[in-house]
């Protein structure tokens, strides 16, 4: 009996090929969403720590020689063999080929892992000989060939660097036995003797917590899963369709079964059987097709088979067990969830009821009340979250409610615009459309909803993503503006060298103090052009630098505005002066409070701070790093190319930023295929609606268009809807769970011109997926047409 | 960068399944080879033999503290040579790396250092005997009396060594064979260390007395194509006598056994191909992998039946190069301890 | 007069070739007039139905509804026969799901021009159906559905009025009551009505029958 239910329940996809395609189509095509999203953000993580790598510098202590020159080697041979993990590091300048390059020496058996090479194989004795040398594509280009060596390319070595062993680095910058800084790394031994007592003559630099990036990259990757999450809901959206109208469509056979005997229990165990095969084939598929749409999707990666199973290969894509995992459990669940209702009503469907698919419920349903009732409550919930809600759970439990609560109430707010329509409409033939259209509602409103979330996670994606860049890089602009930066135990000397051959030279000097009973830093900023044409605030008063510049105000960063309660126009004590507050800054990932004040003020304030580090502004930095070396005698390891780093950074961000943009399409492509088949899956039941009309007096061909005509004026209808749910969507990240998880609130800009790109797709994806089914019917025979009136179908 | 990994590769770059120590290069381009009837040079050959590939001073100790808990200590310096000469600064193409481990019933503490040779930071001396990397260091007027330091960032030990027996020397008077197509080390031991000191662990000192196995063995290509891995035996039984024995994995799944019967006063008797034998009676899941834990190790001709069992069966190395080794328990016709080195698991 | 069929063919598509459903039929209804069709299944008389009605398309010979060609037509021509000289009748399904009694009743007329609503009311209320005017299709009974697509033809005032066994899924109480109303309201608007049955019964109050028998006109 099992075999024979299993033979009719394949018999019915056996008739029906275009449904068993829709639901593995559906389920695969959710599933390669949900890994496709996995695979680019693991390749934005990937592009971050690449970028964390090269601007490495900052994330490690570093020891350096307290009066500046260089360190012995022999110092570097003590301090390891006292127990102190140190990694030593040479840099210089260096010619080759007529190019002027930063030559940067290191020792690979020490190094942190990944500096310098990108985590990549090199070949060792081949390094360690002085035979092959790392340096980034340009850099490369610019080289040309070298004799004898072989230039390796490693987009994560700096610009206009190059990384070779430090015994080939003291050779070709004839500085035997000379070492600039020394890495400390992580893991430090028990044991060790305090660094005074083998090298007095060494000092320590904390690692630079202010300028990493470590921070904001977190916070995108939080919001980039939170696109993730989303997806998977789409995803989910999309199952429930295709598998909730398969089984619309088998009621009949079920009922047949029955009434031949067949037990119900076995009936559903036999179904739950099928369904777990088709998921897993489905998901299957899904993962792999992810893995291709990822890897064709994302630059400067590439697919092999080897990385379907998981093997990392540099500059490949791996298919990590993670994603299998995920896939297909995502699959499974979405199966799970979409079958057990339409397994319970299956269970539930007397043995004689019609045999007929309900399209059109007339009556408002017990269940359409509570969905309406289940949407209005967490909407409302949501509305709760962003008034009073606090932390970071109840910042994604708004998000969740946001979403949930707009998808069920999609169906309700489109089906009241309809009715609108159909009251107003004044020609018959338009009031059957409204009128039709709202009776094809129940059938397409999971591919509608699907649609729904795929647009609101675009605006969501793109008004973050862009808001993201926007302030990121007005924020590098405002923070590296200076071309050099310098660290010097003499300022004094460098002011005097440096000032006629700068436009501005910049002191950075603060003092760590608590500010309004919080940990923070004060800053005493020389005011000129750099501050007054850079600097973006939050919110500011009209005159704000000529007050600070003139010693009558402070200015503070975001996290000491926020969380002392202040802000422009409030008073602020700094050591024996309170002053008011003439702006406030964003400072993203800063993690203390920060209060700038005039030159003149901290150093009234503070009379025995003296600079050590500054910036210079130049139109000319290379000669000036130049004269600073020769004509000052400063140590090439305490000049920073900041102009160059900044150059790197912003290129890394916006690979990923198009990585999203392949996120966008992919998802609206998924959306579109979901209507396409709900769509095909619902013209066959729509003959007896179209049928009676057609035989009272229209075309097939108008019957076709007005299909069309309705699937644009859903989709439109949905996108309009989808606009403000996802600058909701942006808001609830930007406002809400970043100032959670990170304590700054990210700005949030519009894009009207996205948005309005975003839509044309949306309409552009529903009129293809209509255009078939509308020209199904156009070309329906009359006898298939005239069917409808004779028989018992 | 993968330097680590790269350079553990290159040293070891045989075949992909030869993950570990098993791996070692099947050609020795201007590298020197064993030969037999060699004769030692004592204290010369305690130290580095540059000429040669690959080399090691190898450390095992079973210890007990003062309740009574057994604990297990590795020490390990390794020698790797790009090319077979000394050389002098950063272009010496010695790379030296090193292994320390404490292994207790319930824990195990692993670290490990690189380190390159021409500048100091670690190597070898002879007279007065001194072996170092970074901090960590085994030295001491002679051969026969050590002080051994090393420490991680949770652990840290520091134990004298006492020898009370002579050295050992393994197959042909030091000359043994790791495979049938003849394939060679120079090996021999000092398995007859007395120990006592104090291990730094995180819930505190432990002040401990136990014995402990040194082995030295240099060579430049040990073993063959086919061959994939190892499992090596060092165990002290309560009668006096020591066993030391190894069994290579060959594709295919041969194995070719090699060991030496050390008698309390020091004399040995080879155990040729089969004289010696080891089999796996039971695995246990460690990284991700299925190890042997105890094994059946019998030496026929000399009435051995034994059991041996892992202390801590999680002794598992995750280093750059991961392989198992740890303290072990003997029971069965002879009771005692000892020591496992298990490589080539994947 | 106001139809004349002249030696119409029609086959439809099967295994072994074309299959032939109507063979040369011909015939000629008079205004006002009230034609059974009467035959066994498959004999062809609800094919000569749709002909006429505009529904589908002949293999050869003429249809002249009101001295105009109908076999010629493309489907536009045919459409706004069905919107304005025919109506049709069909033994189930005829309603539009989603449109209330009301809007079903005045949906034919609204297509063909302004609509009398004295005239739709005046039909709810002979077919008892005044009380039912906002409820759906879906909530009537088999009868009343039927009485809702009498209303409808009747309300867009077609000169030829086609019914395809109008009563067929009724049971007989029913069916004579429905067949009753729509002959009575037939007569009031002068339309002539061409009916397709199985039913002798029904056929005998008809002004004439025509007997097909495999696609011939007996």
């Amino acid at each position: 009996m099992t075999r024979a239910g299993f033979q009719a329940l394949w018999s019915h996809w056996r008739r029906n090929p275009l449904q068993l395609f829709t639901l593995v189509a559906g389920l695969a095509l959710a599933t390669a969403l949900w890994s496709g999203v996995q695979a680019v953000n693991v390749e934005a993580r990937a592009s971050y720590d690449a970028a964390a790598e090269t601007l490495g510098e900052a994330q490690y202590d570093q020891l350096r020689p307290r009066s500046g020159g260089t360190i012995p080697q022999d110092r570097y041979v003590a301090l390891r063999r006292a127990g102190w993990l140190v990694a030593p590091v040479l840099e210089g300048e260096f010619a080759v080929n007529g190019e002027r390059l930063r030559l940067v020496g290191i020792d690979p058996l020490t190094a942190p892992a990944g500096l310098g090479t990108g985590g990549e194989e090199v070949d060792l004795a081949a390094f360690l000989g002085g035979r092959v040398i790392l340096a980034n594509a340009e850099t490369s280009a610019r080289l040309g060939s070298i004799a004898d060596v072989t230039i390796l390319v490693r987009n994560s070595v700096a610009p206009g660097t190059i990384v070779t062993d430090i015994g080939s680095a003291q050779r070709l910058l004839q500085r035997a036995g000379a070492i600039s800084r020394l890495i400390l790394l992580p893991g430090q031994p028990l044991g060790r003797p305090p660094l005074a007592a083998i090298a007095p003559d060494l000092i320590l630099d904390p690692a630079q917590g202010g300028t990493d990036m470590g921070r904001l990259t977190d916070s995108f990757h939080l919001n980039l899963t939170a696109f993730g999450l989303l997806s998977f809901a789409v995803g989910i959206f999309i199952v429930h369709g295709a598998i909730g109208l398969a089984f619309e469509q088998r009621r009949g056979m079920v009922r047949t079964l029955r009434a031949l005997g067949m037990p119900l229990r076995r009936l559903v165990g036999l179904m739950v059987a099928e369904l777990f095969l088709l998921a897993l084939l489905a998901g299957g598929l899904g993962v792999v097709l992810g893995y291709l749409v990822a890897a064709a999707l994302l630059p400067d990666v590439a697919a092999t088979l080897r990385g379907l199973y998981g093997v990392q290969v540099a500059g490949t894509l791996g298919l990590r067990p993670a994603w299998w995992a995920t896939g297909l459990g995502m699959a499974l669940l979405g199966t799970a969830l979409a079958a057990g209702g339409a397994l319970w009503r299956i269970a539930r469907m007397p043995l004689l009821a019609s045999a007929q698919p309900r399209v059109w419920g007339v009556a408002a349903s017990r269940g359409r009340l509570f969905l309406a009732a289940l949407a209005v409550i967490l909407l409302l919930a949501a509305l709760g979250l962003a008034l009073w809600g606090k932390g970071l759970v109840l910042g994604f439990a708004l998000l969740a409610c946001l979403l949930i609560g707009a998808a069920l109430a999609l169906p309700l707010i489109l089906d009241a615009i309809l009715a609108f329509g159909q009251r107003h409409a004044r020609r018959v033939i338009a009031e059957w459309f409204w009128a039709d259209t709202r009776a094809q509602l129940p059938g397409l409103s999971l591919a509608l909803m699907a649609l729904l979330l795929a647009m609101a996670a675009n605006v969501g994606v793109s008004t973050m993503v862009s808001s993201f860049r926007l302030t990121f890089t007005g924020f590098l602009d405002q923070r590296l503006a200076s071309e050099l930066y310098i660290r010097t135990d003499n300022g004094a000397a460098l002011e005097a060298f440096a000032a006629p051959r700068s436009r501005e030279v910049l002191p950075i000097q603060s003092i760590d103090m608590p500010l309004a009973g919080l940990p923070a830093q004060v800053y005493g900023a020389r005011i000129g052009a750099t501050y007054r044409d850079n600097w973006a605030f939050l919110a500011a008063t009209t005159d704000v630098w000529d007050s600070v510049a003139e010693g009558q105000a402070v200015i503070v960063n975001e996290q000491l505005a926020r969380r002392a309660g202040l802000w422009v126009g409030d008073r602020l004590t700094v050591g024996t002066l309170t002053l008011p507050i003439a702006g406030v800054f964003g400072d993203y990932g800063n993690p203390v409070g920060q209060a700038i004040l005039a030159e003149p003020v901290f150093k009234r304030l503070f009379p025995g701070e003296a600079p050590t580090r500054f910036g210079l502004r130049s139109d000319n930095p290379i000669a000036l790093r130049r004269a600073l070396i020769d004509g000052l005698g400063l140590p090439e390891g305490q000049i920073v190319d900041q102009a160059a780093l900044k150059a790197l950074s912003l290129q890394v961000f916006e690979r990923t930023f198009t990585v999203t943009a392949a996120l966008n399409v992919l998802t609206l492509a998924v959306a579109a295929f979901a209507i396409l088949m709900s769509l095909l899956t619902l013209a066959a039941m729509r003959l007896p609606h179209l049928a009676p009309v057609w035989a009272l007096g229209l075309t097939r061909r108008q019957l076709g268009g007005l299909e069309l005509l309705r699937a644009l004026l859903l989709a439109l209808l949905t996108a309009t809807l989808a606009l403000p749910l996802g600058l909701a969507l942006a808001w609830t990240l930007l406002a809400v769970v970043n100032v959670e998880a990170f304590g700054w609130r990210l700005p949030m800009y519009l894009f009207p011109a996205d948005y309005a790109r975003l839509g044309a797709f949306a309409l552009v994806a529903a009129t293809l997926a209509a255009a078939w089914p509308a020209r199904r019917l156009a070309r329906t025979p009359p006898a298939a047409l005239l069917k409808v009136f004779a028989n018992e179908r | 960068m993968n330097a680590k990994v790269l350079a553990l590769l290159l040293l070891l770059p045989v075949s992909a399944q030869a993950q570990g120590f098993a791996g070692i290069g099947s050609t020795a381009d201007g590298f020197a080879t064993p030969a037999p009837n060699h004769t030692f040079q004592f204290p010369a050959d305690h130290g580095a033999h540059p000429d040669f590939r690959i080399e090691w001073w190898y450390l095992t100790a079973n210890m007990t503290g003062s309740d009574g808990t057994p604990y297990g200590l590795q020490w390990t310096l390794f020698r790797s040579a790009l090319a077979p000469e000394a050389g002098a600064g950063w272009q010496a193409p010695q790379i030296w790396f090193g292994h320390a481990a404490i292994t207790t019933p319930t824990a195990h503490h692993a670290t490990e250092r690189f380190a390159r040779g021409g500048i100091g930071q670690a190597g070898v001396e002879v007279a007065p005997f001194r072996a170092w990397i970074d901090e960590w260091q085994m030295a001491g007027d002679t051969f026969d009396h050590l002080s051994l330091n090393s420490a991680g960032p949770d652990f840290a030990f520091a134990v004298d060594l006492s020898a009370e027996g002579p050295l050992v020397l393994h197959g042909e008077g030091g000359y043994s064979v790791k495979s049938a197509k003849g394939q060679a080390s120079y090996y021999y031991s000092q398995p007859f260390f007395r120990l006592s000191g104090t291990l730094t662990l995180p819930g505190g000192n432990v002040a401990v007395t136990g014995t402990a196995w040194l082995d030295r063995e240099w060579s430049s290509q040990p073993l063959a194509d086919d061959q994939t891995g190892w499992d090596w035996f060092s165990l002290s039984f309560d009668s006096g006598d020591k066993l030391m024995g190894f069994r290579l994995r060959q594709t295919g799944g041969t194995v070719f056994t090699s060991g030496t019967w050390i008698a309390a006063d020091g004399a040995t008797t080879a155990l040729g191909d089969g004289a010696f034998t080891a089999e796996p009676l039971e695995t246990t899941p460690v990284a991700g992998r299925d190890i042997p834990t105890r094994w059946r190790v019998t030496v026929p001709g000399h009435d051995l039946d034994a059991t041996v069992t892992a202390l801590n069966p999680q002794a598992w190395m995750g280093l750059t190069i991961p392989y198992w080794e740890g303290p072990v328990i003997v029971s069965g016709s002879h009771a005692g301890r000892g020591y496992l080195e298990m490589t080539g698991y994947d | 007069m106001l139809l004349e069929v002249h030696s119409l063919e029609k086959s439809y598509p099967g295994a072994d070739g074309p299959l032939p459903v109507l063979r040369s039929v011909s015939l000629t209804l008079d205004a006002g007039e009230t034609l059974a069709l009467t035959g066994e299944s498959g004999s062809g008389k609800s094919t000569l139905l749709h002909l006429v009605g505009g529904l589908d398309v002949a293999d050869a010979g003429s249809i002249l509804l009101e001295g105009e060609e109908v076999t010629t037509l493309d489907d536009r021509g045919r459409a706004a026969l069905r919107r304005g000289r025919v109506g049709v009748i069909f033994q189930q399904f005829n309603l539009i799901p989603s449109l209330n009694v009301g809007a079903n009743i005045a949906f034919h007329a609204r297509l063909s021009g302004p609509v009398d609503t004295s005239r739709v009311a005046r039909l709810a209320d002979a077919l008892g159906l005044t009380a039912h005017l906002h409820k759906y299709p879906e909530q009537l009974s088999g009868g009343q559905q039927q009485r809702v697509a009498i209303a409808r033809t009747l309300a867009a005032r077609p000169a030829l009025v086609l019914a395809d066994e109008p009563t067929g899924n009724l049971d007989e109480a029913t069916a004579g009551a429905v067949l009753d109303q729509m002959l009575d309201l037939v007569a009031e608007t002068g339309a002539a009505l061409m009916m397709v049955t199985h039913s002798q019964a029904l056929a005998a109050r008809m002004g004439r029958r025509l007997h097909l028998t495999q696609g011939h006109l007996a």
